[in-house]
């Protein structure tokens, strides 16, 4: 990096010497700093700076224990990365934290950003890193009773390392012990002055809540004096995964983190890796990865939105729009051979080129859809009682949005006009013509309607692509595209090997790391992979869209009813899986 | 005008009642399915007719099990009330002319009374069960019937001055000129809304509303118990259904066709609206549906009593 941003002449000019810079992959500016003055240092990003990083992006940690390219880092055994975004600069900055596995521990920044508060409890839980003056410190995915530090290194991946489950009589004493529920653990008080509160466990398994997902509820009558999410129910190791699986074949676990955004998980993750391994993906194959991409997000936003309704009690909408998903998913069949988790993305392009007829199936969808979201509009967001029960609940201003760290139709329903698809182009997306739905009032119909009118913006997309697919190869020929291009084996031995090793065990990525960040379904979803040149990756942390919106629960249902706050899980849109990964 | 073999009656009105319940689960499960672009159940018997008697046999058959920590006697008198006050209100019903079980010359009051004691088994469900979510349940049911139940009776007031009244037989005579539901329009549309209120039906089904409470009063029932609930439904939604017809759209007063179809066709009709409403509306939220009932309704209700009150005096 021969001029360093702006930023980090200012990190430096504060810090001096003590400061250590890391080229990456994606030309985020990545700052080693000390871990005395990683919080001042925050605080003065936040605060201080000109055009201050206001978003706590991602907080998350890397186990250096084993890695081998750490060329030009520092000395770490564990690293804690935070990711800050500013609005005002559309720039990320990547500020690092080297520990020593003798003491691993370091300030706790939930006095900066309140939203950290989650991040760090999920970074103890993985890694077992203690963050100074945290005011609640406790396993957020994994069970309480759980041993060790899952992302750590020498943590086994496979339930075949750890040896066979026990379960004698004091072990299931103390497990259940541990899920009595103690309303002191949960930050709350048992009784008012005058009366007792009713503490109501939503969850794990309950209707309005989409998913394996737990709500310790303070009640008033039937008014929430606090609502403590516990999430974790849905964890499955997903970034675990990442880590023994190769590059290639991690793409469909990718699927099943947003579980309705199908491909889009791809994107994002591929958009990371692609960066990393400097592949330039053709037109042809980006355009296609837009329309699928941007037909997930119909999909998405279908079941989003019959699903509210039934939350609010309407009983048909769920029907209509899951008919409606259906024949978009017949789309996906055609193309992909699979329906809500294709996998269909490769590094470097797509598994295939579109088959015949693609063109007549998505122009039927772009003339069908219209109507029906008109017919929608009329039944749900135009309805007198959905409109009673939406409006004005669940509110939040831009500046707490961004606090929290809530992206998406979320962020663009307090007026926010912020879309990573315009912002910070990625796979062609500056080639598109398409307005940003916004609403001003940051409350549960503003989310519904921002929503509402960005699938009629997704279908503007898919025409434009429908248009205007260039010709072309559908993936790359670069040598770690994956499955690598068949002409160029069999011509003598070297060829042959090769073109087997890239097949059999994936092309090994060079060493480097880099965050590749979409606009997903839910809102910003971000991968930041570790690569040590190895044919899997070193670290592969998910930043997921869901996880700050969850986390933002408590504070917007405060002093509202219990429908209330249905109808707020029901507008955040969230997929537990996204959550808990 | 009571029928002189009371027996015949009595058991053919319970008979039909309960009949008509059980089929509305699946008249109700097939409209439904119709407004909502799938099939319902067409698999046991023509046109999936005997999925009634499949889910009646599932029932009857499942474990009658009663939760350690309910209130064991009320929980298992809970259900048994809805059965009784619903079906005790047929007893006053005027199916067609000499049909009718006995013709209490204060009818319409005891439809009124038995349909307030309904309320009870929801409450006392919700409490005997011992569960937050049936708790939360049986509250808002008793809140909602005590607002509901106001303006339910005042709205039939105009109808009881109009038709002189209160015997159902002679109420329906009186609408041969003209059926109240011209005059009495606005009781008319009072009364529906309390009556979807009354059977706990969307958009009034916040006792038990699914996305929220679970099951609501019911959650912890299962078996015949929760299958006693289910019918008590359809048997309010019949009774109401009736009502109307029988109070507004002038019972078996029609041409041609015999009385008993009429009424028939008629409680059919708003049986099918009911179910209607229950695909198209969502559900609002109990502290303005609360205030809804107060605020508007009632003294609507009151208005339209205090007019009709004048204009049939003046008319005298």
């Amino acid at each position: 990096m021969i001029a360093a941003p702006a930023i980090v002449e200012a990190i430096i000019r504060r810090l001096g010497s003590a400061v250590v810079l890391q080229p990456t992959g994606d030309r985020i500016p990545t700052v080693w700093v000390k871990k005395d003055h990683v919080h001042g240092l925050l605080h003065h990003l936040k605060h201080e700076v000109e055009q201050p990083y206001k978003m706590l992006y991602d907080l998350t940690a890397i186990d250096e224990r084993m890695r081998t390219h750490r060329d030009g880092q520092p000395p770490s055994d564990f690293t804690v990365v935070y990711h800050l975004l500013s609005f005002d600069r559309n720039e990320y900055v990547r500020i690092k934290v080297a520990l020593a596995e003798a003491r691993l521990s370091l300030p706790s920044i939930v006095d900066i950003w309140p939203a950290a508060n989650w991040y760090e409890r999920e970074v103890w839980d993985m890694f077992g890193i203690v963050f100074d003056g945290h005011p609640h410190l406790q396993r957020i995915l994994m069970p309480k009773s759980w041993v060790g530090h899952p992302l750590r290194k020498d943590h086994p991946a496979r339930a075949t390392e750890m040896g066979p489950y026990q379960l004698p009589p004091e072990k299931e004493l103390a497990e259940q012990e541990a899920l009595r529920f103690r309303p002191e653990d949960w930050g709350m008080s048992r009784a008012r002055d005058d009366a007792d509160f009713v503490f109501l466990n939503v969850g794990p398994q309950h209707p309005g809540t989409h998913g394996v997902l737990r709500i310790a509820l303070q009640l008033d009558g039937e008014e929430i004096v606090d609502a403590v999410p516990d999430i974790g129910f849905h964890h499955r190791g997903a970034e675990k995964m990442g880590e023994r699986q190769s590059w290639h074949t991690y793409i469909p676990y990718t699927d099943r983190i947003d579980y309705l955004g199908g491909v889009m998980n791809n994107l994002a993750y591929l958009t990371a890796m692609e960066k990393l391994a400097g592949i330039e993906v053709p037109p042809r194959a980006q355009v296609i990865r837009v329309m699928l991409a941007e037909l997930f997000r119909i999909i998405s936003h279908l079941v989003w939105y019959g699903t509210l309704a039934q939350d609010l009690g309407q009983m048909s909408p769920v029907f209509y729009t899951f008919n409606d998903r259906e024949r978009a998913f017949g789309i996906i069949e055609a193309i992909c051979g699979a329906r809500m988790h294709p996998g269909w993305f490769r590094i470097g392009g797509v598994a295939a080129d579109l088959p015949h007829g693609w063109e007549s199936m998505f122009r039927d969808f772009i003339t069908y859809l219209p109507p029906r979201l008109v017919e929608y509009d009329r039944e749900v967001l135009q309805n007198r009682i959905f409109k009673g029960r939406t409006i004005g609940i669940g509110s939040y201003t831009v500046d707490e949005a961004i606090e929290w760290g809530v992206t998406g139709p979320n962020l663009r329903a307090c007026g926010f006009e912020w879309d990573f698809r315009k912002r910070q182009p990625y796979s062609g997306y500056e080639q598109f013509e398409f307005d940003i739905p916004t609403a001003q009032t940051g409350d549960c119909y503003g989310r519904a309607a921002v929503r509402a009118e960005e699938m009629r913006q997704s279908l503007r997309i898919i025409e434009q692509c429908v248009n205007n697919m260039p010709e072309g190869p559908y993936t790359s020929d670069h040598p770690l595209a994956t499955p690598p291009v068949k002409a160029r084996t069999m011509h003598d031995i070297e060829t042959l090997i090769t073109h087997f090793l890239s097949v059999s065990w994936g092309p090994v990525i060079p060493p480097g790391e880099a965050l590749g960040a979409i606009e997903a379904t839910k809102g910003n979803n971000g991968y930041y992979l570790v690569s040590d040149g190895s044919t899997m990756s070193y670290r592969t942390r998910i930043r997921t869209p869901s996880f700050p919106h969850m986390q933002m629960l408590a504070l917007i249902c405060r002093g509202v009813m219990v429908p209330d706050l249905i109808a707020i899980l029901g507008a955040m849109d969230f997929v537990l899986a996204d959550i808990d990964r | 005008m009571t029928s002189p073999y009371p027996m015949f009656s009595i058991l053919g009105m319970l008979f039909g009642a309960l009949t008509i319940a059980a089929g509305l689960i699946w008249l109700e499960r097939r409209l439904l399915a119709l407004w909502q672009d799938r099939y319902g159940p067409n698999r046991v018997g023509p046109f999936g007719l005997l999925q009634v008697v499949a889910d009646g046999v599932k029932i009857f058959m499942k474990e009658d099990w009663i939760p350690p920590f309910a209130d064991k006697p009320v929980f298992i008198l809970a259900p048994a009330i809805i059965m009784l006050t619903a079906l005790l209100s047929f007893a006053v019903l005027p199916v067609a002319p000499g049909i009718i079980i006995s013709d209490l010359n204060i009818g319409l009051l005891f439809v009124l009374a038995l349909s307030s004691l309904g309320v009870y088994s929801v409450v006392l469900a919700g409490w005997s069960s011992n569960n937050k979510y049936a708790l939360l349940g049986g509250m808002r049911a008793a809140a909602q019937m005590i607002s509901y139940e106001v303006f339910m009776g005042l709205s039939l007031m105009g109808v009881v001055l109009q038709a002189g009244s209160f015997s159902l037989p002679a109420i329906v005579d009186a609408q041969r000129e003209l059926w109240f539901v011209i005059p009495q329009f606005l009781g008319f549309v009072l009364f529906l809304i309390a009556g979807l209120a009354e059977t706990r039906r969307t958009p009034f089904d916040l006792p038990e509303a699914e996305s929220e409470l679970v099951a609501g009063y019911h959650s912890e029932y299962s078996g015949m118990k929760f299958g006693m609930f289910f019918v008590g439904e359809y048997l309010g939604v019949t009774l109401i259904s009736a009502m109307i017809t029988v109070l507004f759209f002038g019972g078996w007063l029609g041409p041609i066709l015999p009385p008993i179809v009429w009424f028939l066709l008629k409680t059919l009709f708003f049986i099918s609206c009911f179910i209607l409403v229950r695909a198209s509306l969502p559900r609002p939220r109990f502290d303005r549906l609360m205030s809804w009932g107060w605020k508007v309704m009632l003294p609507l209700a009151l208005a339209n009593l205090i007019v009709t009150g004048a204009l049939v005096l003046a008319w005298r």
